[in-house]
């Protein structure tokens, strides 16, 4: 009996060691890092299938996750997709390859408007994959007027149903936009105002989350929330009694781009990973699927009229006028780290 | 009479604190809403989207393969070191096992991110390799310490005997040392087994791009708000755990009752 | 015939996979980061004395002993119960204590997601009867519950295992010479069964002091405790420093804890889960 045990107990061992041998055949892998619902999933297995390039698909989800992550080393991919003032950091830090422009010849789909943009000037380093704001999605059965400043999240009334976004540099920027700043604001004066203020906001708040947003959203668990136009494009339409308004302060407007860290022994294979990105077709899929807006001019084309011609995904000049882009902030992103601390731990 | 009926109520009590939510979870897993308050019909749509979701699927994979490997490795080398240790003189013994208890009573937390430190200072890529090592590392102390008991308890002359008897020193152990301790080293591989499965903080610390075990997938989706595939898959994992202890159970049962029909037709 | 080479290996893997990341600890907890290079400090452990993160830090213990005394009163009635000799069925009774425990820890956190919600079965029955939906997710009371629910049967296990272990004769004789059931119980089941409260103490409020998950899932991201703290340190902003440092002093709270509590263990064995 004992030994019967031993015996199947062996037999298990080596087909499990034989199952993870085979698994590595010959085949690249390619290791991609990008944010909590932000593809069609579908389209990484049609990739695989059309490649035969084996995709590792992992997410994360703020900026800051991220780039500790790959700072630390340790782990190895092949595509990142983080936002415009982490891609300038990282680019100052030395960590990002130059692509190689002639390998995704379907770059030239990308509306002009967002290429040589600030963080990355000359279009060495990222190639956009979409765009949008940060703004306050709010039920419209809960909240009887429709909010116009991001005072409503200090409004005592909300008490315990606003939902905060858990990014350090979205939450202390809408505060900085909210006290009248600028969201890159480095005056300490400033910066411990903002400090104050969330600290001071926090009972009202029910909880800081990222990737739940959506589903307490759409459930109806909140009635405040602070999200990304993407995921207010897809919230609204699950739940028709949400909607979603850039607050009159002004707020964030941000670029999320795709790019290859260095140290990649995949260089090539990302390449065309970026070129497919940008197919028409799974571009279209993609800013169909996950809501946010794409800077592809030909997806754009083919999205439904209710969707490119909604404010909340593709927004007028006049609703961003007082937006900012972030921009990198050096070694001043250590105060934002301690403020965030600081606040979290109150 | 009214004493022992108070005992049972509060014992009801606690169960059904204990296994509410758990029965909770199941009956929303054949609900066809997604929502949770409502109950819209039964519906089994997302066992079958549990079933076709890849990353479930391969970090149930990765977990009983890490679950397996770690478990035996680490039984056979604690099962080496229980002897060694046995053997010890006094103080190089005490600081063996002060060192064996150190990730047994260390924070998790402190555990996993310690391993993430030296993984890094090595510069071993994070994924199924450091996944393994670390799993390995914090299961063999439970295997020392359920073998260990039962090498003290072995008794010395029936070795030494076997070996008068002419038996080679490896005979020796298969026959006599071996069935003596067996019922140490089946528990510490079954409690590395269990703990290398529930294991989430030093996995979470410890993986890398592309590999993932259940419970780190469980808690990436949990992050992402109520999910009714998890639900499906809490409900599946507990009658699976159910279904093996009753087997369990009825094997242990039957064994017993065969011993003691031998040792009667012994008698 | 003292061969100790068996553990050779063993000795080998506790060099790389124990002392080494200890000390890769320690070294990272001494040190800081400027601008011209890696200097050593004490700096880490100065901010951790910060009222910021002591009030954490004594958060996290205040929970953390909620919890367990919790566990304790809810938990003691159980074993004590459970050991009683007119229980019937005891076998499946305590398999039944234990179950839970077999089920991945994350997915029972999870369920109490789905419980608590506003618009979750809690909220929803209570509505049916008019009483308006109640913030139970999110707060205190969340993570506590979070905490007694997880490490209950952790509490239960090592204190029945003690009281079952009582020789009945001592009752008996307790009760020959004339105590009630009171008496008996104070003067003798209680004393003996100590040494299972104190590892069902270590063995609850260890595990719920070090906790992040918990605290995440059901607290919001909002209810910052020590552990949280580490994982914020390592995962979000960087600071690898000041996180061993954390970690180094949350090992040697615990250690010392249970350096304290061992004592007490040492006196019975097998009173834990192993």
């Amino acid at each position: 009996m004992k030994k019967g045990f031993f015996r199947i107990l062996m037999v298990v061992l080596c087909i499990s060691v034989l199952a993870v041998g085979c698994g590595k055949k010959n085949q690249v892998e390619l290791n991609v890092y990008n944010w909590g619902d932000y593809i069609d999933e579908s389209v990484l297995q049609e990739f695989e299938k059309k490649y035969n390039i084996k995709i590792n698909y992992d997410t994360f989800t703020t900026n800051e996750d991220m780039y500790v992550k790959v700072k630390a080393g340790g782990s190895h991919y092949d595509i990142l997709i983080p936002s415009d003032y982490m891609i300038k950091r990282m680019i100052d830090e030395g960590m990002l390859e130059k692509l190689d422009m002639s390998n995704i010849p379907n770059y030239k789909y990308i509306d002009s408007k967002f290429k040589n943009l600030e963080y990355d000037p000359n279009n060495e380093y990222s190639v956009p994959y979409m765009w949008g704001t940060v703004g306050i999605l709010y039920n419209k059965k809960m909240v009887s007027e429709k909010p116009t400043s991001w005072k409503v999240l200090w409004d005592k009334k909300y008490a315990k149903q606003i939902l905060m976004m858990d990014s350090q540099r979205d939450s202390i920027g809408i505060t900085l936009k909210m006290l009248g700043y600028s969201l890159n604001s480095k005056n300490p004066d400033e910066l411990e105002q903002a400090k104050q203020a969330l600290i001071e906001q926090k009972p009202l708040v029910l909880a800081y989350v990222v990737d739940e947003v959506k589903d307490k959203m759409i459930a109806g668990e909140a009635a405040l929330a602070v999200v990304w136009s993407g995921d207010a494009v897809y919230c609204i339409r699950e739940n028709p009694d949400l909607d979603y308004v850039i607050p009159e302060e002004g707020s964030n407007l941000w670029f999320d781009a795709i790019v290859i860290p260095k140290g990649t022994q995949h260089k090539k294979e990302a390449e065309m990973f970026i070129n497919f990105l940008c197919e028409t077709d799974i571009a279209y899929r993609n800013a169909d699927y996950i809501g946010y807006s794409s800077p592809h001019t030909e997806a754009v084309k083919r999205l439904p009229k209710e969707i490119t011609s909604s404010r909340h995904a593709y927004p007028q000049e006049e609703d961003l006028k007082k937006c900012e882009v972030f921009v990198d902030l050096g070694s001043i992103l250590k105060e934002f780290d301690r403020i965030w601390t600081e606040v979290k731990s109150h | 009479m009214v004493k022992y009926f108070l005992k049972r109520g509060y014992l009801f009590l606690l169960y059904a604190f204990l296994y509410a939510p758990i029965i909770v979870l199941a009956f929303y897993s054949f609900n066809s809403s997604r929502s949770r308050g409502t109950w819209d019909g039964f519906s089994l749509k997302w066992y079958i989207q549990m079933f076709q979701d890849r990353q479930i699927l391969t970090s149930l994979y990765y977990s009983l393969v890490i679950g397996i490997i770690s478990s035996v490795v680490a039984t056979i080398i604690g099962t080496m070191a229980a002897f060694g240790i046995n053997n010890m003189k006094t103080l190089p013994r005490t600081t063996v096992m002060n060192l064996t208890y150190l990730p047994v009573l260390n924070p998790d937390i402190v555990t996993g991110i310690s391993f993430m430190l030296l993984f890094i200072f090595i510069r071993l890529k994070l994924g199924f390799i450091t996944l393994l090592l670390s799993h390995i590392t914090f299961n063999i102390p439970y295997v020392i310490l359920s073998v260990l008991p039962r090498i003290k308890q072995l008794d010395k002359n029936m070795y030494e005997a076997a070996l008068d008897l002419g038996a080679t020193p490896a005979v020796a152990f298969r026959k006599v040392v071996l069935p003596e301790i067996m019922p140490g080293v089946i528990t510490g591989l079954l409690l590395a087994f269990t703990l290398s499965l529930d294991d989430f903080v030093i996995s979470f610390f410890n993986t890398g791009s592309g590999v993932s075990t259940l419970s780190i997938t469980i808690y990436s989706m949990a992050r992402r708000g109520i999910n009714p595939k998890i639900n499906a898959l809490s409900t599946l994992m507990f009658v699976s755990i159910l279904t093996l202890l009753v087997i369990i159970n009825l094997m242990m049962s039957r064994q017993k009752n065969s011993k003691e029909k031998e040792s009667k037709e012994v008698l | 015939m003292k061969k100790t080479w068996a553990a050779y290996p063993y000795i080998f893997w506790i060099i790389i996979f124990t002392i080494v990341p200890m000390g890769l600890l320690i070294y990272f907890s001494i040190t800081v980061k400027t601008p011209t290079g890696t200097i050593i400090s004490m700096d880490n452990f100065r901010r951790f004395t910060e009222p910021i993160y002591l009030k954490v830090l004594a958060r996290s213990l205040t929970l953390a002993a909620i919890s367990t005394v919790c566990c304790l009163l809810l938990g003691y009635p159980a074993a004590l119960f459970l050991s009683s000799r007119d229980l019937r069925h005891k076998n499946t009774m305590v398999l039944l204590m234990v179950l839970p425990m077999w089920m991945n820890f994350l997915l029972r956190t999870y369920a109490w997601l789905t419980l608590l919600e506003r618009k979750g079965l809690i909220n929803t029955l209570l509505g049916k009867i008019g009483i308006p939906p109640l913030n139970l997710l999110y707060n205190d009371f969340a993570v506590v519950l979070g905490m007694v629910y997880n490490f209950l049967p952790f509490m239960v296990l090592p204190i029945y295992s003690v009281l079952s272990k009582i020789d009945h004769s001592l009752i008996e004789a307790a009760e020959d010479l004339g105590a009630d059931p009171l008496r008996t119980f104070l003067k003798v089941r209680l004393p003996l069964s100590l040494p299972g409260v104190m590892s069902g103490i270590t063995m609850v409020f260890m595990p719920a002091v070090t906790t992040f998950v918990i605290s995440r899932l059901l607290g919001g991201g909002q209810y910052t405790l020590i552990g949280n703290l580490i994982e914020q340190q390592f995962l979000t902003v960087g600071d690898w420093n000041f996180g061993s440092a954390i970690s180094l002093m949350m090992m040697l709270i615990i250690l010392i804890g249970m350096g304290f509590t061992s004592r007490y263990e040492k006196e019975q064995e097998g009173g834990g889960l192993w």
